[in-house]
C-alpha cells in the first residue's frame, strides 16, 4: 500500500531536480503566505465579493492584467534560464530535456498566458469607457472568459510541479507528441489547459464584436469610433475565426492521445501535416489578434502626444479591415519546407507578402501624425516611439522569411528567432507596455514614476537589440532554434555571450518597471482631473478612478476625438450631467457562477490529463449544470437609485 | 444599460414594421447578434473538422471505406427526421410570435422528440459500425468520420438538454420578453444544426455513396 | 405585449404557408440529391458539384424560411458575419485540401 503509493508519488510529483524542489517549497511558502494575509487581515470575504464574484469590465481588466503580468515573470524567468544555458558552448547549467520544456513553456506562456490577457485586459479596460458604454454586452460572459482563462493557466503551470511540463515546443507537433514518443502528462497539460483558455477567448471575441457595435454612444458612428476601438474589433473578428482551427487541431490530438485515434500517427493513415496545417490556420492569425491592438494603441498615444488627430483616419480603418481579412490567407508560410507544391508555395510567399502593404500604411501614418504636431515625450510616447522602428524591422526580416526559397535556409534557426521576437516584443509588448502606462491612471488613479521609467525603458530597450541582433547573424552562421548547447567549434560564442547579457539587461528593465509602479503606489502623482494626458477620447472624460456604472449619464457624440472637441466648445461631462435629472441605472449583478465553472473546467482538464475519465466526467457535469442553472435563472440585473448615483458624482466633483 | 422600453424598428420583420418580442428588452437583440456571431464561428470549427475529413478520406489503412460503409436508408432517415424537427421548430418560432404558448409548448417537444430520435439513430448507426469492426481506432478515415459526424450529434444532444431547459421556464413563465429571447435563440441554433447536417449529408454520405 | 398581434394570433394557422413550403423545399432538394447519387449517370465531379449547389440552395431554404435571417434591430451586423465566417470556412476546406495533397508517401 505504501509501497504503491509512493510509486504514485514518484510520477505524479515532479522529482530529482533542485531547481523544482526549489519552485516546489517557494510555492508554498507563497501560498501559506497568500492565505495566511488574507486571514489575518480579514480579507477573504472581501476577495469573493469584490474580485471573485465580480462582473465588472474594469475589475475583470484588473486580474487580467495581473496574470498577464505574472506570467511575464515566469516567461521570462524561463528566457533568462535558456539564454544563461546558451552563454557558453558545453554549459550543463540544463539538461536537454529540461531545455525542451523550458522552451515550450516559455513559448507557450508568452503567447497565450501572457499577450492574450494582457490584450484583454486593455480591451476590458479601455473599450467600454472609450466608446461610452456602461459594461460590456455580455458582463456574465466576460467573467466566464476571465475564468476560464484564469484556471487554463494554472492548469499549464501546474504541470510544472505535477506529471512534468511539456516538452515538445509551443506548436506541439506529432508525431513527436504522439503516445508512442511522449507518454508523459506533459502534453496533456498543454493540450487541456490551451483548450480550456481557448473557449474563453472565443467568448471575448464574441462579446467585444457585439459591444463595438451594439453598445456606442449616441451618435458615435462606425467612423467616429477611436481607432483603438477599431483595433479590438478587428483583433477580436480574427478571434472568432481563428481559434475554432485551433480548438480543432487541439482536439484532434487530444483524441489521439485519449482515445487512440489516427489522426495525426504515422499508422493506419494517419498524417501529421495535418495538424500543422490546421495548427497554422490559428497560428498565424493568432500574431494578428496580438498586433493589432498594439497598433491601436500606438495610434491613441500617438495622436494624443502630438497634439494631433490621427493622420488618415479612413486609411488607418481600412488598413485595419484588409489585415483582418488577408491574414487568414497566408498560413502555410510557417510551413513552407513541407514540400507542398510549388503552386501552394508561391501563393503563399506572395500572399504573405502583400500583408506588408497595409501595415506601411500604418507606420507612414503614425509618422506623419507626429510630424509637425507638438511632441510630448511621455513614458506611453517613449515606448510607441520606440515601437516603430522596432516593428519596421521585424516586419521587413518577415518579408525576407516570405520569400520561400529563401525560407529553406532561414526555416528554424535564430533568424526566424530574431525576427519573431521583434515583432511580439517589438510590436506586441511595446505597444502593450505603451497602452499599460497610458492608461495606468485611468485604472488605478495615479501616474507611474516617469524616472524610473525611463530607465526602465532604456534597459528594456537597449537590452532588446543587444540580444536580438546577435540572433540575426547566429541563424546565417547555422545555429538552429531549440537546441540545448553546442560546441565551441562552431564559432558562436561570442555572439551568444552577448546575447545573453542583452536578455539580462532585458530582465533588469522588467524589474526596474515592478520597482516603478511599487515606488508609484506610495510616491505617484495622483490624477485628480482624470485627463492626465489631456487626452482626446471619452474615457478621458471620466474621473479616475472611473466609478463602477462608468457614466452617470452616456453623452452624445458628434465627432471623431469626442472629448477633445467637448473640450474645445467648453462642455464637459459635469455639464452635461446637471442638464437634467439623473436616472436610476440597471446594472449586472455579481455572481460566483463563472467562478465555479472555472473551477470545474479545471477538474475536467486536470482529469483528462492523467486519463482519468471519472474526474473528467464530473467536471464536465458540472459545467453543464451551471450552463442550466444560468439559463434558469431570469433575475440578473440590480438598480442603482438615482440618488445614489448623484451622492457618487457630487463626491467626485462631477455635479 | 439601461432599459429600452420601445426599440425603433428598422429592418423588423414581418408584421407592420414593430420589432418582435424577443427585440424589445434591452439584451435581447445583444444576445441575438452575439449567437449570429457564435454561429458564424462554428462555421469555422465544422470547416476544420470537414476540411480533416476531407484529406483523410482516402486514408482507410486497408479497412472499410466510405462506399462499403454508408447505408443509404440509414442516414436518409436521419436526414428527414433532422428536417422535419427544423420545422418543427420554425413552427414553434412561429407560434410563440403570436402569443399561443399552448402550440408554442406543443412544437418544442415535438422538435425535441424529433431531436432525440435522430441521436438515437446516430447512435444505432455508430454501434453498427463498431460491430463491424469500423471503429474509431481502426484507420484515419474512421476517425475522422466519426469525429465530424459526432460533433455534429454532441451539438445536437447538447441542444437538446438546452431546449429541455427552455421548455420548463415556458411553461411556468409564459411569454415574456426573456423567454422569447431565448425560444428564438435555440430555434437558430437548432437550423444551424440542420445547415450542417445538410453538408454531411451531402459530403460525406453522399459523396461515399457516389465515389 | 404591446400590440394587436396576440390577440390577431389566436386565429393563426397551425401551419403557415411560408414554413410549409419551406419543408417541402427541403425535402425536394434533399431527394433530388439522392436520386442524383443513385442514378450513376453523371461522373463523379459533376455530381458533387450539382449536389453542393442543391445543398447551398438548403442553405437558403433555411436561412429564409426558418431563421429570419434579414431580421434585426438595427445594421444587419450578423449577415456580414455569416458571409465571413462562411467565406473563411471555404478558406479553410480548400487551402486545406490544396495545400494537403502534395505527394503523400501516407496512405
Ligand atoms: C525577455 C525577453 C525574451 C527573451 C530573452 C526570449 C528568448 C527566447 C529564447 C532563447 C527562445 C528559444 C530559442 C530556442 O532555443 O529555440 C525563445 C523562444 C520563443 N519565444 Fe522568447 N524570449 C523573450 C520574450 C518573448 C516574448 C515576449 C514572446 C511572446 C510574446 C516570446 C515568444 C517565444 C516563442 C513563441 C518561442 C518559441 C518556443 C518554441 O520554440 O516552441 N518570447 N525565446
Ligand atoms: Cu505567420
Amino acid at each position: 500500500m505504501l509501497e504503491s503509493l509512493k510509486e504514485f508519488a514518484g510520477h505524479f510529483f515532479v522529482t530529482g531536480e533542485p531547481l523544482i524542489y526549489m519552485s516546489d517549497v517557494a510555492i508554498v511558502v507563497v501560498s501559506l503566505a497568500i492565505v495566511f494575509t488574507l486571514t489575518y487581515l480579514k480579507k477573504w470575504k472581501w476577495l469573493w465579493k469584490e474580485w471573485l464574484t465580480t462582473v465588472d469590465h474594469k475589475k475583470i481588466g484588473i486580474m487580467y492584467l495581473i496574470s498577464a503580468l505574472l506570467m511575464l515573470f515566469r516567461g521570462g524567468v524561463d528566457a533568462l534560464l535558456m539564454r544563461t544555458q546558451l552563454a557558453l558552448p558545453n554549459l550543463h547549467f540544463l539538461d536537454p530535456q529540461h531545455y525542451n520544456e523550458i522552451f515550450t513553456t516559455h513559448g507557450t506562456i508568452m503567447i497565450l498566458f501572457m499577450a492574450m490577457p494582457f490584450l484583454f485586459a486593455l480591451f476590458n479596460i479601455v473599450v467600454p469607457l472609450q466608446i461610452g458604454a456602461r459594461d460590456v454586452a455580455f458582463p456574465y460572459l466576460n467573467a466566464i472568459s476571465f475564468w476560464l482563462f484564469f484556471f487554463g493557466a494554472l492548469l499549464f503551470n501546474l504541470s510544472f510541479v505535477i506529471g512534468g511540463s511539456p516538452d515538445a515546443g509551443w506548436v506541439s507537433y506529432p508525431p513527436l507528441t504522439e503516445l508512442a514518443t511522449d507518454p508523459g502528462p506533459g502534453e496533456n497539460f498543454y493540450l487541456l489547459s490551451l483548450q480550456i483558455s481557448g473557449i474563453g477567448s472565443i467568448a471575448t471575441g464574441i462579446n467585444f464584436i457585439v459591444t463595438i457595435l451594439k453598445m456606442r454612444a449616441p451618435g458615435m458612428t462606425l467612423m467616429k469610433m477611436p481607432l483603438f476601438s477599431w483595433s479590438v474589433l478587428a483583433s477580436c473578428i480574427i478571434i472568432v475565426f481563428a481559434f475554432p482551427a485551433l480548438t480543432v487541431a487541439l482536439a484532434l490530438l487530444m483524441f489521439d492521445r485519449l482515445f487512440g485515434t489516427h489522426f495525426f500517427t504515422m499508422l493506419h493513415g494517419g498524417n501529421p501535416m495535418m495538424y500543422i496545417n490546421l495548427f497554422w490556420v490559428w497560428g498565424h492569425p493568432e500574431v494578428y489578434i496580438a498586433v493589432l491592438p498594439a497598433f491601436g494603441v500606438i495610434s491613441e498615444v500617438v495622436a494624443t502626444f502630438s497634439r494631433k488627430s490621427v493622420f488618415g483616419y479612413k486609411s488607418m480603418v481600412a488598413a485595419l479591415m484588409v489585415i483582418t481579412v488577408i491574414n487568414y490567407l497566408v498560413w502555410a508560410h510557417h510551413f513552407f519546407t513541407m514540400g507542398a507544391s510549388a503552386g501552394v508555395n508561391a501563393y503563399f510567399a506572395v500572399a504573405t507578402m502583400l500583408v506588408g502593404i497595409p501595415t506601411g500604411v500604418k507606420v507612414f501614418n503614425w509618422l506623419f501624425t507626429m510630424f509637425r504636431g507638438r511632441i510630448r515625450l511621455t513614458l506611453p510616447m517613449l515606448w510607441a516611439i520606440a515601437f516603430i522602428p522596432c516593428f519596421a524591422i521585424g516586419g521587413a526580416t518577415g518579408v525576407m522569411l516570405a520569400a520561400a526559397p529563401a525560407d529553406y535556409q532561414y526555416h528554424n534557426s535564430f533568424f526566424l528567432i530574431a525576427h519573431f521576437h521583434q515583432t511580439l516584443i517589438g510590436g506586441v509588448v511595446f505597444g502593450l507596455l505603451a497602452g499599460l502606462y497610458y492608461w495606468w491612471p485611468k485604472m488605478f488613479g495615479f501616474i507611474l514614476d516617469e524616472r524610473l521609467g525611463k530607465w526602465a525603458f532604456w534597459f528594456f530597450n537597449i537590452g532588446f537589440y543587444v540580444c536580438f541582433m546577435p540572433m540575426y547573424a547566429l541563424g546565417f552562421m547555422g545555429m538552429t532554434r531549440r537546441v540545448y548547447t553546442y560546441p565551441a567549434e562552431t564559432g558562436w560564442t561570442g555572439l551568444n555571450f552577448v546575447s545573453t547579457i542583452g536578455a539580462y539587461l532585458m530582465g533588469i528593465g522588467f524589474l526596474l518597471i515592478v520597482a516603478q509602479v511599487l515606488y508609484s503606489i506610495k510616491y505617484g502623482k495622483r490624477d485628480v482631473t482624470g485627463d492626465p494626458w489631456d487626452g482626446r477620447t471619452l474615457e478621458w472624460a471620466l474621473p479616475s478612478p472611473v466609478p463602477h456604472y462608468n457614466f452617470a449619464r452616456i453623452p452624445e457624440v458628434s465627432e471623431l476625438d469626442a472629448w477633445w472637441h467637448m473640450k474645445q466648445n467648453g462642455e464637459t461631462l459635469a455639464a452635461q450631467n446637471k442638464k437634467a435629472p439623473l436616472e436610476p441605472i440597471h446594472m449586472p449583478k455579481n455572481t460566483g457562477r463563472p467562478f465555479i465553472m472555472g473551477v470545474f473546467f479545471f477538474i475536467a482538464g486536470f482529469g483528462f490529463v492523467f486519463n482519468w475519465f471519472w474526474m473528467g466526467a464530473i467536471g464536465l457535469i458540472g459545467v453543464v449544470i451551471t450552463l442550466i442553472a444560468r439559463s434558469q435563472e431570469r433575475d440578473t440585473e440590480y438598480e442603482i437609485p438615482a440618488e445614489e448615483i448623484r451622492r457618487t458624482e457630487s463626491a467626485l466633483g462631477r455635479l | 444599460m439601461t432599459t429600452v422600453a420601445e426599440k425603433r424598428p428598422t429592418n423588423a420583420g414581418h408584421d407592420g414594421g414593430r420589432l418582435p418580442l424577443e427585440y424589445t428588452r434591452h439584451e435581447g437583440p445583444l444576445n441575438i447578434l452575439g449567437f449570429w456571431i457564435f454561429l458564424a464561428t462554428d462555421v469555422v470549427l465544422f470547416a476544420s473538422l470537414f476540411a480533416t475529413y476531407f484529406v483523410l478520406r482516402t486514408h482507410v489503412d486497408g479497412g472499410p471505406t466510405d462506399k462499403e460503409l454508408f447505408g443509404i436508408s440509414g442516414f436518409t432517415i436521419e436526414t428527414v427526421l433532422l428536417l422535419t424537427s427544423s420545422f418543427t421548430g420554425s413552427l414553434a418560432v412561429y407560434a410563440m410570435r403570436n402569443g399561443n404558448k399552448k402550440r408554442l409548448l406543443g412544437w418544442l417537444i415535438v422538435t425535441l422528440l424529433l431531436g432525440i430520435a435522430f441521436v438515437g439513430y446516430e447512435l444505432h448507426e455508430f454501434l453498427d459500425y463498431a460491430a463491424e469492426g469500423a471503429t474509431m481506432q481502426r484507420s484515419a478515415f474512421l476517425s475522422a468520420f466519426f469525429t465530424l459526424v459526432g460533433t455534429h450529434g454532441a451539438h445536437v444532444t447538447f441542444g437538446i438538454i438546452w431546449m429541455a431547459s427552455i421548455i420548463v421556464q415556458i411553461a411556468r413563465y409564459g411569454i415574456d420578453a426573456i423567454n422569447a429571447r431565448k425560444t428564438f435563440i435555440v430555434s437558430l441554433y437548432w437550423h444551424f444544426l440542420d445547415i450542417i447536417w445538410i453538408f454531411i449529408f451531402t459530403t460525406v454520405y453522399m459523396m461515399g455513396v457516389v465515389s | 405585449m404591446t400590440n394587436g398581434r396576440m390577440q390577431e394570433g389566436k386565429h393563426a394557422p397551425l401551419i403557415p404557408m411560408k414554413n410549409f413550403v419551406g419543408y417541402l423545399l427541403s425535402l425536394v432538394l434533399t431527394f433530388a440529391a439522392l436520386a442524383l447519387g443513385m442514378a450513376h449517370v453523371l461522373s463523379f465531379g459533376a455530381v458533387m458539384l450539382i449536389m453542393l449547389l442543391l445543398a447551398v440552395l438548403q442553405v437558403v431554404v433555411q436561412l429564409i424560411f426558418f431563421m429570419h435571417f434579414t431580421e434585426s434591430d438595427g445594421p444587419r451586423y450578423h449577415i456580414v458575419g455569416l458571409a465571413l465566417g462562411a467565406f473563411f470556412a471555404l478558406c479553410v476546406i480548400f487551402g486545406s485540401i490544396w495545400i494537403m495533397t502534395f505527394n503523400s508517401q501516407v496512405h
